[in-house]
């Protein structure tokens, strides 16, 4: 009693002030750059999506000095009203919707079955299978564009002499293509973050569900599914995010494929927009394009988490 | 004095025995906690399948790599006429092979290859250290300490890290620009080293390895608050730092759009930029040398991610089981 006492006036005397002092001392590295390369950047898209550079007092040419000016939401309307931007949407959800299911399904296949302990030595397949998130995308996507070239790629050269030729950078598979790249790297890295979820379960739980009867499949579907729901989400939510912004892989696809054009994602619409090869050009469209795929992005996500709870509840 | 010593030797040698004798125990355990009773093994058809989905995934995952390895003993030339799955030249002339690829190599970088994967190293290496540093400062700090301020702090971070990240190089690149901050190492470095993810990373590890009871007794000792941290609080992290330093790295080392915006100077660009650029040149055609190059500035990496396995996994499943 008198310990505890003892104690809680300890926890008093290191008072609410000095906590604050010290607390802040250890978070204002952090909270500085966290402010200079996150918030003050959003805060300039927000300022700057309102201006454009137009050029003033030149003739019909142009030529005229570039005058920093407030246009209200015009920067908005452009994008909005952009059918390239809105191709570009239309684009990156669709890679969305094939792609993340797709990868996440089967890493926590490929998770479920490392765990099940069906196959006696797993490491091998777990090392091998993380191994190509150790290469970075750029380098993966170089890989696979010369694995999609039909003259040099032995999966090109087979699939032609089976009788089957495909075109990986045709219309509508080049989409497909870079899904696969992307699927190639990150799978891995999904799973593993299964697995850690699916050794986190106690062992108590089958020991439980095999006296109860249930066979190992049942244990699978029934027990261990239902415990990783938690991680899934989060794989989820974080790969929705992550290719919402896709970038590398049409950017690197672009030098074997001229087809991918500049405005091909969104994020390759700013980029282009920010640096002049798009018309309207400079940062205020270019942020207000950043801003719109930032609402989608955040949209999407929370679509999905209500989708999520509403299969939860049933 | 000797007897000292050999009481001593064998008390380690009895840790040493001891705790071979734990492992032992805790192998045959491990093991036997998966083994199945009898009727309830998989049946034949069952393991098959489960083996032939395994090796197919793994062929999958590890053929790029593979093909990467013969691409970059051939020429051009070679890339088309030969079979893609295996070398076109005998045993003893791949050496030779090798060295004309490497050769192309340093001559369509202009001998700024291993300049390039040093620079990947500053940049991922400096901007790894400072975040970790500061990510585990800041996750301590919110883990133990109540300052005011400090939810809607957690509150932003964490919001940050759902934020697609890539939309913010367009106005990093503008506030660097008009600092004339663009085309210098801090404008790579600064950027990579915040991490949400890595601050939540902190966090969760402060709040869990770091008893209270300790940073109370070291108070009452006497030690001041940063003396606790320098000399208890990091010892007790150094796990999860290791932990944040590998994401924080990758994360750099991965990072494409940053320098390509950020960076014009050929002499400052890290090695996945020089490799894009390389590729990108409409005259290029040397692509058994690309492949080399590829090979060679992911070694590294590729050697630090399996050697560093076991820190990977306790941060994927801080990640997993926390929410």
């Amino acid at each position: 009693m008198t310990a505890q006492k003892h104690t809680q006036k300890k926890v008093r005397g290191f008072s609410t002030k000095r906590q604050n002092i010290t607390g802040w001392a250890f978070m204002t590295p952090f909270a500085v750059l966290f402010s200079f390369v996150f918030i003050l950047p959003i805060g300039w898209a927000i300022y700057s999506s309102f201006f454009r550079e137009i050029s003033e007092g030149g003739g019909a040419y142009g030529g005229g000095e570039l005058v920093h000016k407030f246009v209200g939401l015009d920067n908005f309307i452009y994008a909005a009203t952009s059918d390239k931007f809105w191709t570009g949407v239309g684009r990156v959800v669709l890679y969305t919707v094939i792609q993340v299911p797709f990868m996440i399904i089967s890493a926590l296949a490929l998770a479920m079955l490392i765990d099940s302990y069906i196959v006696k030595h797993v490491t091998g397949f777990r090392l091998g299978y993380f191994l190509p998130f150790a290469i970075p995308g750029v380098v993966a996507s170089l890989i696979w564009v010369y694995l999609y070239n039909g003259q040099i790629s032995p999966i090109a050269k087979g699939l032609a002499a089976l009788g089957i030729p495909v075109n990986f950078y045709s219309g509508n598979i080049v989409l497909l293509s870079m899904a696969n790249i992307t699927t190639w790297t990150y799978t891995g890295y999904n799973m593993l973050i299964f697995l850690a979820a699916l050794q986190a379960i106690p062992h108590d739980l089958y020991e439980a569900a095999r006296i109860d009867g249930a066979n190992g499949f049942q244990i699978a579907m029934q027990v261990k599914l239902p415990s990783v729901r938690g991680a899934a989400l989060l794989a989820m939510l974080l790969s929705i995010v992550g290719t919402i912004q896709l970038f590398n892989e049409p950017q690197i696809m672009q030098i074997a494929d001229p087809g991918i054009s500049k405005s091909y994602t969104p994020m390759m619409m700013a980029l282009n927009t920010s640096q002049g090869s798009i018309t309207p050009s400079g940062d205020g469209p270019a942020s207000a394009i950043a801003i719109v795929m930032a609402i989608i992005a955040g949209l999407l996500a929370m679509v999905y988490i209500m989708a999520e709870r509403k299969v939860n509840e049933s | 004095m000797s007897t000292v010593q050999n009481a001593q030797m064998t008390d380690k040698q009895r840790a040493r025995e001891q705790a071979r004798a734990r492992r032992k125990a805790e192998r045959i355990r491990a093991k036997a906690a998966h083994d199945l009773p009898r009727s309830m093994q998989p049946s034949k058809p069952v393991v098959g399948l489960t083996w032939i989905i395994l090796v197919f995934a793994l062929l999958y995952f590890l053929f790029p790599i593979y093909w990467a390895v013969i691409a970059s003993t051939k020429s051009p030339s070679e890339l088309v006429s030969t079979n893609g799955l295996w070398f076109a030249v005998g045993p003893g002339e791949i050496a030779n092979a090798v060295a004309k690829n490497y050769a192309s190599l340093l001559g369509w970088t202009q001998n700024r290859f291993w300049q390039w994967v040093l620079n990947s190293f500053i940049y991922s290496g400096v901007s790894a250290a400072v975040g970790t540093v500061i990510a585990v400062m800041a996750g301590y700090a919110t883990a133990k300490f109540d300052f005011r301020g400090k939810g809607v702090a957690i509150g932003i971070v964490m919001g940050c890290m759902l934020m697609p990240a890539a939309l913010l190089t367009i106005p990093q690149y503008s506030i660097f620009h008009s600092l004339h901050l663009t085309n210098t190492v801090l404008s790579v470095i600064i950027p990579c080293s915040v991490s949400p993810f890595g601050f939540f990373l902190g966090r969760v590890y402060a709040q869990s390895s770091v008893p209270n009871e300790l940073l109370e007794a070291a108070r009452i000792d006497g030690a001041g608050e940063a003396r606790i941290f320098f000399t208890m609080v990091l010892r007790l992290l150094s796990p999860a730092m290791v932990t944040i330093f590998l994401f924080l790295f990758v994360g750099a080392w991965n990072n494409f759009l940053l320098p390509l915006m950020m960076l014009t100077d050929e002499s400052l660009k890290p090695i996945t930029l020089g490799l894009y650029g390389m590729a990108s040149l409409a005259t290029f055609n040397e692509k058994g040398a690309l492949m080399m190059g590829a090979l060679l500035g992911v070694l590294p990496l590729i050697v630090l991610f399996l050697g560093l396995q076991r820190y990977w996994q306790s941060g994927l499943s801080a990640g997993a089981v926390k929410e």
